[in-house]
């Protein structure tokens, strides 16, 4: 398309008419708060920051669809690299894009296909992004495969929450979280307002556990050819270090994939199994469970509609988790996930604790155990220093307590705590470990963002 | 429903986004989790831990002495691997006492069905010690790891008790040689 068309107003009334008919006008769906205006269009074209995480089977859905939204401030992060196995469903890939980053490739593509969109790409995990970062979008939402990564994004958003004098949440520290997540035929999308609805932690548990054997049946009774897989994996190979002892087992590598599929394939002969395949090894080792395209294009659909229903208020939300099952005819159910008082992720409000910058840890002990807004029995105290955890005093453990005892007589400077740091409390009183902020007396201003 | 974003307040404040300098991190949910595991840490008289570096907490030592049953005597060290997805995954539990035992093999592999199939996220190291501890009191010959002791221990209990004896004080039974592992 010529670019000269794009500043063709007769072209933009056409290419905006649909999201226009949502926005501009009322209706019997719309939420009752929300004012129809030809304002939102553009908050949601020239203001609303979205980052998207993961570049992947979702990711690649994701952009694409709000990026035909309107959407132009978009940000992609991804760690990967595209691969062949990638490119049946990941569509913003080509043959030649094998090795290159995901996030540049997809941003790349999007960029140059839809006129206006502005993605900006980021080619690393999302651990190396600060909250500086994070804090400058008003809506993240993400197709991740790890739950390690959702657990970490959840938690960088809990911890971006700001709460006012009263301890009352200060909404517009709310970055909301749209997560979508398949499996095959199956997929589920959800809302997340951190802090006031039920996060991932929450509902830890609903997470299917990981297909694990018992270990007895593996090594003495084995009857399916995943058995024998998972017997080379996780007997033979640290057994005979193939390799030498200090290379594990990498799915990714094919030199290890057929050397573990050689193995099975002997295991599998004496007891009679039948089907131990290179592929069926490969499935094992790296717990791969086929995509399905039209699944990631589905709850990528309903995600996208939900972060636009967020930057517009032009509808009520999700209320909050939808699964979807297209594994036996298509049923889809929503329900509303519940937020747990005692979740470590959500229900942390950090409180604070005013104190002397000359005073002695045992005095923090003591006011943990004596001041009645705590009334602890047996505080264990720990911290993060410069990225690094670190055990100030553990009574429950002997070895720790003779470690840490003499930290109680170390002034809390010395120590390495600082006016705003964050200490980490567990005691018997609480459900969790609670975090709870020093603040230095003297000091007048404290920065309670951080 | 809450309406997020005014649009007054519509552009979020860039500069302030950056402000303070760099940033502090945070601890994980699993670092919560396990300092929570262990301040609650209620350990049976038989058994002991050792941090070898106190600050880092996901990665410790269970000692089990046990003062009854056949390996009464011996002394077992057990090393605890805790992941970044704890509690979703369960640690990984190695024997590293080379032991004479129907479900820990001569690598250290230990069966316990909290360890693989059924661990869920409400359990805690404290239910894994005292998992741990059966195991010693009560081996199950009905999920062996160690085949051979398993079918001694069903068919000639004497014998089974002699050779944990024999292993204990370091010897071979078989062709495995265990090292001695009294008190």
């Amino acid at each position: 398309m010529a670019s000269g068309e794009i500043e063709n107003s007769d072209y933009q009334q056409k290419r905006w008419h649909n999201i226009r008919k949502l926005l501009e006008r009322s209706g019997p769906f719309c939420h009752p708060d929300f004012e129809p205006s030809a304002e939102i269009l553009d908050y949601i074209m020239n203001s609303c920051k979205v980052l998207i995480v993961g570049a992947g089977g979702l990711g690649c859905e994701l952009l694409k669809d709000l990026a035909l939204m309107g959407f132009k401030k978009l940000h992609v992060v991804d760690m990967d690299t595209i691969e062949l196995s990638n490119l049946n469903r990941q569509f913003l890939f080509r043959k030649n894009d094998i090795g290159l980053s995901k996030a540049k490739c997809a941003v790349e593509f999007v960029n140059k296909r839809i006129p206006g969109c502005e993605a900006i790409a980021h080619h690393c995990p999302i651990q190396d992004l600060d909250d500086g970062f994070y804090r400058q979008f008003h809506i993240v939402v993400c197709g991740l495969d790890s739950i390690v990564a959702r657990r970490w994004l959840n938690g960088m958003l809990m911890s971006l929450l700001q709460y006012n004098d009263d301890r009352s949440l200060d909404q517009s520290s709310v970055i909301p979280l749209v997560d979508g997540g398949t499996e095959g035929f199956k997929g589920n999308a959800r809302v997340i307002l951190p802090g006031m609805s039920a996060c991932i932690e929450c509902t830890l548990d609903l997470y299917p556990p990981q297909k694990t054997f018992p270990l007895c049946t593996i090594a003495n009774t084995p009857r399916l050819p995943e058995h024998c897989v998972e017997y080379v994996k996780v007997l033979q190979w640290c057994k005979e270090n193939p390799w030498g002892p200090n290379t594990g087992l990498d799915g990714d590598d094919p030199q290890h994939v057929a050397w573990v599929h050689e193995k099975a394939q002997e295991r599998a002969m004496k007891y009679g199994i039948a089907n131990v395949t290179y592929q069926l090894t490969q499935g094992v080792l790296k717990n791969i469970i086929p995509a399905v395209a039209s699944t990631n294009a589905a709850i990528a659909a309903a995600c996208a509609t939900e972060v636009f229903k967020l930057a517009s208020s032009c509808c009520a939300n999700m209320n909050n988790y939808m699964v979807l099952n297209m594994s036996d005819g298509v049923y889809s159910y929503t329900f509303s996930a519940e937020k747990r008082l005692e979740c470590v992720a959500c229900s942390n409000t950090t409180r604070v604790l005013e104190i002397e910058p000359d005073a002695t840890l045992q005095v923090i002990y003591d006011k943990l155990c004596e001041d009645n807004g705590y009334l602890m029995k047996s505080p264990g105290i720990t911290t993060v220093i410069n990225g690094r955890n670190k055990t100030l005093y553990m009574a429950s453990i002997k070895s720790i307590e003779e470690k840490t005892k003499d930290n109680l007589k170390r002034r809390i400077t010395e120590l390495g705590l600082y006016n705003g740091v964050d200490l980490l409390v567990a005691d018997v009183t609480t459900p969790n470990t609670i975090t709870i902020k020093l603040k230095f007396s003297d000091s007048i201003d404290i920065d309670m963002s951080r | 429903m809450i309406k997020l974003f005014s649009l007054k307040q519509q552009k979020k404040d860039e500069e302030g986004s950056a402000r303070a300098g760099g940033s502090q991190k945070k601890a994980s949910a699993a670092q919560l989790r396990i300092t929570k595991d262990l301040n609650e840490l209620n350990l049976p008289k038989t058994c002991s831990t050792e941090f070898p570096d106190p600050d880092d907490l996901l990665n410790f030592k269970l000692i089990i002495c046990p003062d009854e049953g056949f390996y009464r005597g011996g002394r077992f060290v057990f090393s605890f691997k805790v992941g970044p997805n704890y509690p979703h995954e369960p640690p990984k539990v190695k024997c590293e006492t080379s032991v004479y035992h129907p479900n820990i093999d001569l690598e250290g592999n230990v069966c316990l069905n909290i360890l693989r199939e059924d661990w869920k996220p409400v359990l805690t190291v404290n239910s894994i010690v005292y998992g741990l501890q059966y195991l010693f009191l009560e081996p199950n010959p009905e999920d062996p790891l160690n085949k051979e002791a398993a079918d001694e221990l069903q068919s000639n209990r004497r014998l089974f008790e002699q050779h944990v004896q024999r292993a204990m004080r370091g010897g071979y039974v078989g062709t495995s040689y265990f090292e001695r592992c009294l008190k």
